[in-house]
This record gives C-alpha cells, sequence and structure tokens, in this order.
C-alpha cells in the first residue's frame, strides 16, 4: 500500500501568492490581457469614480469566482453563460442597492456605469479563463488579483485625466493652489475626452512592456 | 423611409458605438490583428444586434414600460417593469449568443477557434447591451426605426474594426518600438480614430 502524501496547501502559499502578484504586473487584466477597457475610459475623467468602480469590481469579481468555483461541477456546459450572467447580474445589483443606501452622492455620479460593471469582460473572462476550472480559495485569490490590477490602471489614468484635464484631485483645486494659473497656463481640455483615456492607457502598456520585455508580442 | 434613413446613417456615423460611446472595445481592441477574424466578428455583432434590440424593443413596449401592461387588463395600465430591463435584455443576449456560438462552431471551426473567447464574450460586449439600453432611453417609434437602429450601430461597429484591423496590419511592417507593438500602438491609434470621427459630432440631420 503506497503512501499517498496530499500535502494541505497554506492559505497563502508562494502559489497563491503568485495568482495575485500576477494579475497586478505580469497578467494585468487592462494593459495585458486587454480586458476591461470599456469602464477604463468611461469612468476615469475624475479620481473618485474610478475608485468606488474599482471596490465595485472587487466585491463583484471575487465574490463571483468563488460562487462560479463553488457550482463549476454541476453547471451545464451548453447554458453556462447565461447561468454566469445570471450570477454577475445579481452581485451588481446587490452592489447598486448597497451604494445607493450607504453612498448615494457617488452612486448618482456612477449611475450607468455600476450596471455596465455586468458588462465588464474581465468579469465573464476571469469566470471563463480561471474559476470555471479550479477551486474556491484560488478563485477567490485570483479575483482579488485582478480587480486591484484592473483598479491600480484606472486609478492611474484617472489621477492624470483629472489633473491634467481639470486641474483637481479629488475634486481639491491643486493647481489653483499652487498658483499655477497665474503664469498662464490653462487646463488641458482634451484629456477630459474618452480618447486621451486610450492614449493614456497606450502609454501605461509602453512603459510596462519597456520594463517588462518578455510581455512583447506581436 | 426618411426618419428610418435618417437613424440608420445617424448610427453609423455620427452615434458610433466605438467611437462616440466607446463601447465594445474589449473585443474590438482584441480581435482586431487581422481583416478576416473582424469581418467575421463584426458581421456576428450585426447580426446579434439586429436581432436582440427588436425583441427588445417588442418587450419594452408590451412588457416592460410604464403602462406597457395595458394589454392584458386596464387595471395593470400604471404597472412600470422596467426595473427589469437589464435582466430581461441579458437574458435575450445571452440565449442569442449562445446559439451564434453553437451555429459557428458547426459551419467553421476555424473561425470559432480564431475567435476563441471573445465570441461568448460578445454576450457582454457592451455594445451589445448599450444597443438595448440606448434603444430603450431614446424612445423609438416603431419597432422599424428599433431595426433601422440596431443594424445601423452593427455597421458602425463593424466599420470600426475592420478599420483598425486594416491599419494594424498595415502597420506590421512599419517600425513600431518594441514596448508599443500590438496592442499598445493599437490604443494610441483608436485614439486618434476617435479624435478623427469627433468631426461627426456637430452634424445636424
Amino acid at each position: 500500500m503506497s503512501e499517498q502524501v496530499q500535502e494541505k496547501e497554506s492559505l497563502f502559499s508562494a502559489k497563491n501568492r503568485k495568482l495575485i502578484t500576477n494579475a497586478i504586473g505580469k497578467d494585468n487584466p487592462i494593459t495585458v490581457q486587454v480586458l476591461g477597457i470599456c469602464s477604463a475610459l468611461a469612468v476615469t475623467a475624475k479620481l473618485e469614480p474610478a475608485i468606488v468602480m474599482s471596490i465595485s469590481v472587487l466585491f463583484v469579481l471575487a465574490m463571483g469566482n468563488v460562487v462560479i468555483s463553488l457550482l463549476r461541477n454541476t453547471i451545464p456546459q451548453r447554458i453556462r453563460i447565461i447561468v454566469q450572467l445570471v450570477i454577475i447580474a445579481a452581485l451588481v445589483i446587490l452592489v447598486d442597492q448597497v451604494l445607493k443606501a450607504f453612498a448615494y452622492e457617488v452612486s448618482k455620479q456612477l449611475s450607468v456605469f455600476v450596471g455596465l460593471i455586468i458588462t465588464n469582460c474581465i468579469i465573464m473572462g476571469r469566470f471563463e479563463a480561471f474559476s470555471m476550472a479550479n477551486k474556491p480559495w484560488p478563485s477567490f485569490l485570483d479575483g482579488v488579483g485582478n480587480s486591484i490590477g484592473y483598479g491600480m490602471i484606472l486609478v492611474i489614468v484617472a489621477f492624470f485625466r483629472e489633473l491634467l484635464g481639470s486641474g483637481t484631485i479629488f475634486g481639491w483645486h491643486v493647481f489653483e493652489a499652487i498658483g499655477l494659473y497665474e503664469i498662464g497656463y490653462k487646463n488641458n481640455g482634451l484629456m477630459i475626452l474618452p480618447p486621451m483615456a486610450l492614449i493614456t492607457v497606450g502609454i501605461i502598456i509602453w512603459v510596462q512592456r519597456s520594463r517588462n520585455p518578455e510581455l512583447i508580442k506581436d | 423611409m426618411q426618419d428610418l434613413l435618417n437613424i440608420f446613417v445617424k448610427s453609423i456615423f455620427i452615434d458610433n458605438m466605438v467611437f462616440a460611446y466607446f463601447l465594445g472595445m474589449c473585443s474590438y481592441i482584441a480581435v482586431s490583428k487581422t481583416v478576416k477574424t473582424s469581418v467575421g466578428l463584426g458581421l456576428a455583432v450585426i447580426f446579434v444586434l439586429g436581432i436582440t434590440v427588436p425583441v427588445g424593443y417588442l418587450m419594452n413596449e408590451y412588457l416592460l414600460k410604464e403602462g406597457a401592461l395595458v394589454w392584458l387588463g386596464s387595471e395593470f395600465a400604471d404597472v412600470d417593469l422596467s426595473f427589469l430591463s437589464f435582466i430581461m435584455f441579458i437574458a435575450v443576449i445571452a440565449s442569442m449568443v449562445q446559439l451564434v456560438e453553437m451555429v459557428v462552431e458547426k459551419f467553421s471551426p476555424s473561425l470559432y477557434a480564431s475567435l476563441g473567447i471573445f465570441l461568448p464574450l460578445i454576450a457582454v460586449n457592451c455594445a451589445i447591451l448599450g444597443g438595448s439600453l440606448f434603444m430603450q432611453e431614446r424612445e423609438y417609434q416603431s419597432i422599424a426605426q428599433a431595426t433601422s437602429f440596431a443594424i445601423g450601430s452593427g455597421i458602425g461597429w463593424f466599420l470600426a474594426i475592420v478599420g483598425i484591423a486594416a491599419i494594424r496590419e498595415k502597420i506590421k511592417y512599419s517600425n513600431v518600438p518594441g514596448p508599443l507593438k500590438g496592442i499598445g500602438i493599437t490604443f494610441i491609434i483608436t485614439g486618434l480614430m476617435g479624435i478623427a470621427f469627433m468631426s461627426f459630432l456637430g452634424i445636424k440631420l
């Protein structure tokens, strides 16, 4: 009788930690996997909606990953998209109601975009690519990691767009405070428009791939 | 007929799904490596939009909007089910996409393989849900108008993705700096195309 030693992986083993660190850098949902672009353009005109959006996506993706992972052996192949969408829709409605109840001002600002989390490709993308085939705890970590990667890009883009486009950070008039307007500086209105968000993300990709040449592919 | 044509042209150029509203970007950027796959995906999007928006219109007219349930009996005149719109639209879209996926897998396995994860992702393509939501928001008067909007939007998206694919195929032979190759330069070019399409914004038909 051979002894089968099943090593119980510790909760935060190196392999599990990698799930988070990979998704922030090498496997970033926006810059490498090319998912979640629509919201990255739409909500990043100011910092506050960007951060609230990231937290909402974190909740939906992490919880959704766990639920799908728990159900992965019982969902029939042919209707898996419909099942996934129902789960996402339920979680998004939850987030929407919580936001309306506890952070009404912000939810007014985000209005349509909370609903658009349902169509955020990152969530379906990770369901199909990871949690349909993995255990609940790694799926949870994968969800957290991808949301942090997504949130990081959103914050960077929103930071530049808000600062250069309206001269404020979180609504606080930075440039006015340091007196830049007096020497003739004017806000760059183009930064508030979506095309600049695209170009900003392009530059972020440029920087990321210059530092990690192994990510370069045609 | 005039208003149908108006809506049709408007949704292709002025209200372009990609450049005016930035919907459907994920599949747009990831699938546009070759013109062939882009044509395939673009046609699939036109098809899905062309069916889900009119069906959504009928659902909205006779089920969801305020006073829609009057045909069941006049006591339902003030029932407003529009909060169910999201779920109903998504259900129609998801079923349609599953259907398209089965058809494509049967009749063109190579297209199925090259589209990969982005075929099921048409279901969450914001352009498709956006199409239904815009149709609901703009309150089109008839199913013909809704259909003309749907096909127009689909063609607009199709033009955008085929355009960027053609450009990407050409710049494969240009001296793009290493880190920018592929997705990076695509983002920047799309941004420039977006600025160019903004020239259509002021036109009133």
